[in-house]
């Protein structure tokens, strides 16, 4: 099989068009990702004084015990995190897709509400609910005389982590899972596999991909994330190290941004290893007849059993949600397992200006997430089906992304573009269109990685079929590529819209009127004082809702779609 | 968007439409850049505006960091009016920058300074339009139940009982959190101040990366007690959380500022919004429960609520000794690195000896013994020790490292690897004193 895919590969050659999709993509990334990211990033490769380029600011990096030390506290946590949200994540996509289960598509979005919380508030509510002194642990002091330390030093970030983050796998390895071909399963079944042999060694293979796209995922946003530590107050991890000296003030110092240049390194490197570990192998299966995995019905004792996982997993996860929701009608707590007493003030006090934040939300996380996919298909399309030279550069210029800081892109954004002047003097980075692009760019390594790893699945034969028949190229992605790539494509534009809606650190830079602001910011002025914890977390519960009610039509789309597909047979 | 050009468009048109004569009036849109929250700026807003008609004022909320940050990216193009926000320090940057503009506020009634603080900034870019002390605040319920004191004073907080149970946010971060340091430093002297504030730092649970990440634990019962600035308590209380606050006797007392930025596209309303906060109305518009700052006209305090503390006749809040502005600026960045090298980032060796200590004490005072005292002593001033001494400290040298001086000289990653190697292993001498200590005393 690799024969020939080396084979076909050769014969798909660039065409024009390829040619210049990928100058475009090349175009857009580096004026909207590269070129703000380097005016901020060059500091770090100057001598302190002459402006010289000089490379001592990174021998004084491995000279610093506080940031080697922080650097191997980072790839520890990311490592261990990947392993717990694996945990997660597995038997949520393996239940979910292989077997006949009620309320399928509800777990599938309950599972993937983590993945969405809102900035501040959210940290307040998991404190409330696993802090030292929150509702857990106050319960079992008082019944049991002992505290579990869910949220303290590394292991807290590892908790809160695998917790936030599993549903990156989840998500891809459902897609994952749901594009192989059942006869690949007949097959095995006809030559006596079974149960967990069955999975072990053709379905989870098969759909190795896409777990590899969610666990590199993980990684690498574990890797670079800063707000989970700095919630925890663990400092001594490279994000929040780059995070306090970028942003503190009057002090000019190369070191964040040395920081950054190695946050962006490791991510890169972690993308390209998961790339090389997928690479060898070919993942696609032909026929898409079946429309995925057939799914089998549970025997009775399985179905408890599978229930009891399910509900396990989603009550953990979910707990950090429900304590949103109840921080939400709360009047006042504080040192108690649940709130004083209940209020519906706080929905009052933002029900007038919540309206504009959620309509502006709407609008850029929808437009970011839609470039994203759009350019994730793009690039995957010219990685796994050109040869052309520097199409894995771009692969790993859209990866990048997901390391440089949101802050650092802000600032990059507003020396970009800010001096740019549109025709009555207003500068360019002032127009709400400029938050949309920064939200594209930081979300793009999400659709890309699922765009990537459904189009692995893809086999080539397919589109040769269509080619001997006649069809162009352009004409072979339009009806074969990309309604293959459905599922994949809006796992992508799920995970980026979604992320989008509540992304703070670079936004915060670039929103420039209150008419302009995106939910995510109105909760940030909101969770500044006491009196705005609740209605904080009001706004923080309309995100989620928001979010999941826009994911459940996604997973709709796509059940009618398969359904769709399956009734054509 | 094409609202606000509109309004941009709308407000030149006005301005060149009318004579000369009433040019002076202010009208059209002010934009502020402010750290502030909802709680603070809704009734500012609303009271500016009913004030001062044809005027809109337009919040942008940033973080007093990205705050300066986004003037200074912006300043090619500046659109922005003023910049609101209580650390002095952010001023003292933007000013260095030339990003503020000069301006004589007419208002009367003001003092020249509040505590032993100048109100106003000496060279006349920003002005103080409300003061705030600093104190400490618990959490009533946490306290309770797990039997702990009330606090009184600075010292309290480094005895034992109060060991893991207390927060704080770095200076680095916290303009006013820096003030008050600088203000113990100044008032105990550099190396004694610093042992005051390295006792204290034992106790810490964590040293949080913004304000109002200290009042936040506090109010969920996270931490018992907290260092704060009295506002955060006051708006705590007032929304009815458990919580406590007081001032110990002696304090710091920091302005909140106000500034118009440099080129600000209007000026005249920028003007007049500085105007209304220092006029009687915009001075009682602090009294307000979400709000509870303290106005720098003494006159007002008249209408103050009951209980209101009045900085210009509490001793509490008069105690401070002089406070040398100068002295704190050049040093600002050297003691706040300082800080985060030996304290935020060395907590855990930090409250590890600290623990050996309180351990040590509570065995001696059951049991004394001179040889143990003596150790311990040793082990109280390893701790104690500072990498650098005063001068060294304010020394060029050492501040260029920080401000990005054209010199060549140390760079900022050197010097603080030298502070936390030193830290580090004073305090693991200290630990294997106090252990010393413990077994002799036992």
């Amino acid at each position: 099989m690799a024969m020939t895919w080396r084979a076909s590969q050769s014969r798909l050659s660039a065409t024009p068009g390829q040619v210049m999709l990928a100058l475009g993509i090349a175009l857009f990334l580096a004026l909207f990702l590269i070129w703000p990211t380097a005016t901020v990033i060059w500091v770090a490769f100057t001598e302190k004084g002459s402006s010289t380029f000089t490379l001592v600011n990174f021998l004084d990096f491995v000279r610093t015990d506080l940031f080697v030390r922080s650097f191997w506290n980072s790839f520890y946590v990311s490592a261990m995190a990947v392993v717990c949200a694996s945990v997660l994540a597995l038997p949520l996509a393996y239940i979910t897709s292989r077997f006949t289960f009620r309320g399928a598509v509800l777990i599938q979005t309950l599972g993937f509400l983590p993945l969405i919380m809102p900035p501040f508030v959210g940290a307040v509510a998991m404190q409330l609910f696993f802090g030292r002194n929150g509702s857990i642990n106050l319960l079992l002091d008082d019944w049991l005389g002992f505290k579990i330390a869910f949220m303290d030093g590394l292991n807290g970030v590892i908790f809160v982590q695998a917790i936030h983050y599993f549903p990156f796998i989840l998500i891809n390895l459902s897609a994952g899972l749901r594009n192989i071909d059942s006869a690949m399963e007949e097959a095995a079944q006809n030559l006596g596999a079974s149960g967990f042999r069955l999975f072990r060694r053709i379905v989870f293979p098969l759909a190795m991909p896409g777990y590899v796209a969610g666990a590199s995922l993980v990684f690498v946003k574990v890797f670079d994330d800063l707000a989970t530590p700095l919630l925890l107050n663990v400092k001594d991890m490279l994000a929040p190290q780059a995070y306090l000296r970028v942003t503190s003030i009057g002090i000019t110092d190369p070191m964040g941004y040395v920081i950054s240049v190695v946050l962006i390194v490791a991510s890169v490197a972690a993308i390209a290893l998961s790339a090389l570990a997928t690479r060898g192998t070919d993942y696609a299966t032909v026929q898409r007849g079946g429309g995925g995995l057939a799914r089998r019905e549970l025997r009775p004792w399985e179905s408890v059993l599978a229930y009891a996982v399910v509900t396990l997993i989603l009550l953990l996860v979910l707990a950090p949600h429900a304590g949103l929701l109840l921080l939400s009608f709360a009047t006042i707590w504080s040192f108690s397992p649940l709130p004083d007493s209940y209020t519906v003030a706080h929905y009052a006090r933002i029900f007038g200006e919540s309206s504009l934040y959620i309509k502006n939300t709407l609008v850029y996380a929808s437009l970011a997430g839609l470039i994203d996919v759009v350019i994730g298909t793009a690039i995957a399309y010219l990685v796994l089906r050109t040869r052309l030279i520097g199409r894995t550069a771009l692969d790993w210029a859209a990866s990048a992304a997901l390391a440089i800081p949101g802050i650092v892109l802000g600032i990059g954004y507003l020396r970009a573009f800010y001096g740019v002047q549109l025709w009555d003097g207003t500068p360019l980075a002032t127009l709400w269109i400029v938050i949309v692009l920064a939200l594209a760019i930081r979300r793009l390594p999400y659709a890309l990685r699922s765009c990537y790893a459904a189009l692995q699945q893809i086999s080539v034969s397919l589109e040769e079929a269509a080619e001997n028949l006649g069809a162009t190229k352009a004409r072979t992605v339009r009806r074969i590529v990309v309604p293959l790539m459905t599922g994949g494509i809006l796992a992508g534009f799920v995970t980026s819209f979604a992320t989008a809606a509540v992304e703070l650190s670079a936004t915060l830079m670039l929103v420039q009127s209150n008419s302009d602001a995106p939910l995510s910011y109105g909760l940030y002025v909101f969770m500044q004082s006491a009196a705005g914890r609740g209605p904080g977390a009001a706004l923080g519960v309309i995100a989620v809702l928001l979010v999941a009610a826009c994911t459940i039509l996604s997973h709709i789309i796509i059940e009618r779609g398969r359904a769709a597909a399956e009734s054509r047979h | 968007m094409s609202h606000r050009r509109f309004g941009l468009l709308l407000a030149f048109s006005v301005l060149f439409a009318i004579p000369p004569a009433y040019a002076q009036a202010p009208t059209g849109k002010v934009t502020v850049v402010t750290s502030y929250s909802k709680d603070v700026t809704d009734p500012i807003k609303k009271a500016f505006e009913a004030a001062t008609p044809g005027v809109t004022l337009e919040v942008q909320n940033r973080n007093t960091n990205a705050g300066v940050k986004y003037l200074d990216e912006t300043k090619a193009n500046n659109q922005v009016d003023l910049f609101w926000a209580s650390a002095p320090d952010a001023f003292e940057v933007l000013k260095a920058k030339n990003l503020l503009e000069h301006y004589t506020p007419k208002a009367t009634g003001i003092p020249e300074k509040i505590g032993q603080f100048p109100i106003n900034d000496p060279k006349g870019y920003y002005f103080g339009f409300a003061a705030s002390g600093y104190g400490i605040m618990w959490n009533e319920r946490y306290v309770k139940a797990k039997k702990l004191p009330e606090p009184k004073e600075w010292g309290d907080l480094a005895t034992a009982p109060y060991y893991d149970h207390v927060s704080m946010a770095t200076p680095s971060r916290s303009g006013t959190t820096h003030l008050t340091l600088e203000a113990i430093l100044q008032g105990e002297g550099w190396d004694k101040g610093w042992g005051t504030i390295k006792a204290m730092a034992g106790n810490f649970r964590t040293v949080t990366e913004r304000s109002f990440g200290v009042p936040e634990a506090v109010n969920s019962g996270e931490v018992g007690y907290g260092v704060v600035i009295d506002f955060f308590a006051f708006s705590a209380q007032a929304s009815g959380f458990p919580v406590k606050f007081v001032y110990p006797t002696v304090t710091t007392i920091v302005p909140a500022n106000v500034a118009i930025v440099a080129h600000a596209p209007n000026k005249t309303a920028a003007e007049s919004f500085i105007e209304f906060l220092l006029s009687p109305t915009g001075q009682e518009v602090l009294f307000a429960p979400g709000i509870r700052r303290l106005p720098v006209n003494p006159a007002v305090y008249a209408k103050a609520p009951p209980d209101y503390p009045n900085p210009f006749k509490d001793p509490r809040l008069n105690g401070m000794v002089k406070f040398d502005v100068e002295k704190s600026e050049v040093r600002n960045g050297v003691v706040d690195a300082l800080f985060d090298q030996i304290v935020s980032f060395q907590l855990d060796s930090l409250k590890a000896s600290t623990k050996a200590i309180h351990e040590t004490e509570a065995a001696l005072a059951k049991k004394d013994n001179a040889q143990a005292r003596a150790l311990l002593k040793q082990a109280r001033e390893l701790i104690n020790a500072m990498p650098v001494n005063e001068a060294t400290a304010s020394a060029k040298e050492t501040t260029g490292a920080f401000t990005g001086s054209k010199q060549k000289g140390a760079r900022q990653a050197e010097l603080e690897q030298q502070w936390a190697a030193f830290a580090k292993e004073h305090c693991a001498q200290a630990k294997a004193k106090a252990e010393e200590a413990l077994k002799l005393a036992r």
